[in-house]
């Protein structure tokens, strides 16, 4: 990972760092894209997430976890967040805060859901609602570095409005040589699509994934209960446990 | 700790404190989290038990049919978690400690109380008695839901709510305080929140 | 006695509070479960975050395998319940 080096070898403790909200982008009616300028970032890995902390004016304060939605790019940091209606920190991040406002965050954090370029290994990415998010970080960076890796991508929205960077997917699926993308719809599909909508199952992942004996590299994404179930699918259909890494968000979401 | 403000964050919480007061450093909520340490469990009730050892080793046991014959009381208490939220006025019915430990013959100083998943807590055995502690089984009138700790849970609500043991399965009476499952990690062993005891050493 | 609820997150979600304490990332690192004897990435155990405290537990056995409390001048790390840990160390 590009940190600086610190004399004695010891990386600098992990702290808090002021992000300024740079620009902003609606990816669907209830989730948004947020880039922020955090001056000294390290750098980071597809995959890595941040902690974010958001203080109230009486001391009150708690923390998050938001996956990066792009590749290393100077000091910029895009998380891309889906507005959870009760919730108490996504609210004010995809509705109140502004271009020039500053949050803190720490990190990146995570080395074990990361993808690195100089992987060869087929890759199997399947993501539930905004899971979608650090997979999507591994797709900007296989292009951005040139990688040949044969990347798979299924992605499980509940309808075609709810997809994230829908635009910029399909654009690549067309032009990133070696990406596949597909789609599963769980409450309302396209017009003239084949199948009802429906979860996510076998069939999905026999069709849209790779077989086994390729030796994928899978990452599963999303929603607690999704990635349960996507979980158990893949290890049913031979996948090795130790090739399926998983990151559960929670109960929230999809 | 303090950080950045970020200008309109309030968090989850309901109305100003204003003129209600509260324990140091807390702040009011409307509605009321769950906290768990662990998956949500469901213990039917009719093979629940709840037991209280003492010291000696004597057991006394209840099933779930002979805790609801017992006589039951309606508390209305302020709940105040560590984690900075309290809820106010909230009502249950359970049966007061009182009246479970009216024929436990002990000399105990400490209790340690256990739940179904392995959780526990230790607090002084004084704190048990005098109407401040109860094995409540319903809460706004309705059964007490899993999620909350049902079909029973410990209510102490004079000291910070993991106190309060979710899914209590019994009591065991001891001579020595020894710390339960937060207070070997770091958090007060008595838990005083208008003291604000909430880590060790507070 | 029946569990049910998602309210976990996966030991990824450890990765920011374990990294204020320790200098490399502990999620790659390897623990075997005191319980069961399963070994796996401190990333793949089950997180329950809505507490006074972080609770890791075992994915095969539910055991409880690490309680990280954070105060404001301390903070408390319990490992009781992983028998050991194999924590991956960037080379010299
Ligand atoms: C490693 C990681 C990466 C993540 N990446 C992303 C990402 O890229 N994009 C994204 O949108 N999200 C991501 N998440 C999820 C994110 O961290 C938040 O959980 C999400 O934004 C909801 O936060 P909130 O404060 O809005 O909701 P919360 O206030 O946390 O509430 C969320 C839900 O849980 C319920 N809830 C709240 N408190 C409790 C409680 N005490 N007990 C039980 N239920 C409760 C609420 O009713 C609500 O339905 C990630 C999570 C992890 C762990
Ligand atoms: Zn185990």
């Amino acid at each position: 990972m590009a940190r600086a080096a610190v004399p004695g070898g010891l990386s600098p403790r992990l702290v808090w760092r002021a992000a300024r909200l740079v620009e902003f982008r609606d990816e669907t009616p209830s989730a948004r894209t947020l880039v922020f300028d955090v001056p000294d970032w390290p750098g980071h890995l597809p995959g890595q997430h941040v902690d974010v902390r958001l203080t109230a004016e009486d001391g009150y304060s708690t923390e998050r976890s938001y996956s990066i939605a792009t590749p290393a790019d100077g000091t910029r940091v895009a998380l891309t967040v889906q507005l959870v209606q009760d919730g108490e920190v996504s609210p004010y991040l995809t509705q109140t805060l502004s271009v020039g406002d500053v949050i803190e965050l720490r990190g990146p954090v995570g080395g074990w859901f990361v993808w690195r370029p100089a992987d060869t290994a087929p890759v199997l990415l399947i993501g539930g609602g905004s899971g979608v998010v650090p997979l999507m970080a591994m797709i900007r960076a296989r292009r951005a570095a040139g990688s040949k890796a044969l990347f798979r991508l299924i992605y499980s929205a509940r309808t075609p409005e709810d997809r994230y960077y829908a635009d910029e997917l399909r654009t690549r699926a067309r032009d990133d040589f070696g990406l596949d993308v597909s789609y599963v719809y769980t409450r309302k599909t396209p017009e003239g699509w084949p199948l009802p909508p429906r979860r996510l199952g076998v069939a999905d992942v026999n069709n849209g994934g790779w077989p086994p004996d390729f030796q994928p590299a899978c990452f599963v994404c999303g929603p607690t209960g999704f990635v349960e179930a996507v979980a158990d699918i893949l290890i049913a259909l031979g996948h090795d446990a130790r090739r399926v890494k998983t990151e559960r968000f929670g109960p929230s979401g999809t | 700790m303090g950080g950045i403000v970020s200008p309109g964050f309030r968090g989850r919480r309901g109305v100003e404190g204003g003129e209600v007061r509260l324990p140091p450093g807390q702040y009011l909520t409307e509605d009321f989290p769950v906290l768990t340490a662990g998956p949500t469990l469901r213990v039917p009730t009719d093979t629940w038990e709840f037991v209280i050892v003492t010291e000696t080793g004597e057991k006394h046991r209840w099933d779930w049919q002979q805790l609801m014959a017992l006589p039951s009381e309606r508390p209305t208490v302020d709940l105040h978690c560590v984690t900075k939220w309290s809820k106010l006025h909230t009502s249950w019915q359970g049966v007061s400690l009182d009246v479970l430990l009216e024929g436990v013959d002990t000399a105990a100083d400490y209790a340690m109380v256990h739940s179904y998943g392995g959780y526990t807590t230790n607090l002084p055995y004084e704190d048990l008695l005098h109407g401040q502690a109860w094995i409540a089984y319903k809460f706004d009138g309705e059964d007490l839901t899993p999620e909350h700790g049902g079909p029973a849970r410990l209510l102490v609500p004079h000291l910070y709510l993991w106190k309060s043991a979710k899914w209590v399965r019994g009591i065991t009476l001891t001579d020595e305080d020894t710390p339960g499952f937060w207070e070997s990690a770091g958090y007060h062993d008595y838990g005083d929140p208008w003291r604000e005891q909430r880590y060790q050493g507070d | 006695m029946e569990l049910f609820s998602d309210d976990f997150t996966d030991g990824n979600a450890l990765a920011g509070p374990l990294r204020e304490i320790f200098a490399v990332d502990m999620t790659t690192a390897t623990g075997r479960c005191a319980g069961c004897g399963d070994e796996g990435p401190v990333a793949g155990m089950k997180v329950y975050a809505h507490a006074p405290g972080l609770v890791a537990r075992c994915p095969s056995c539910q055991q409880v395998l690490m309680r990280l409390v954070r105060g404001p001048s301390s903070a408390w790390l319990d490992l009781r319940g992983t028998m050991s840990l194999r924590i991956p160390m960037p080379a010299e």
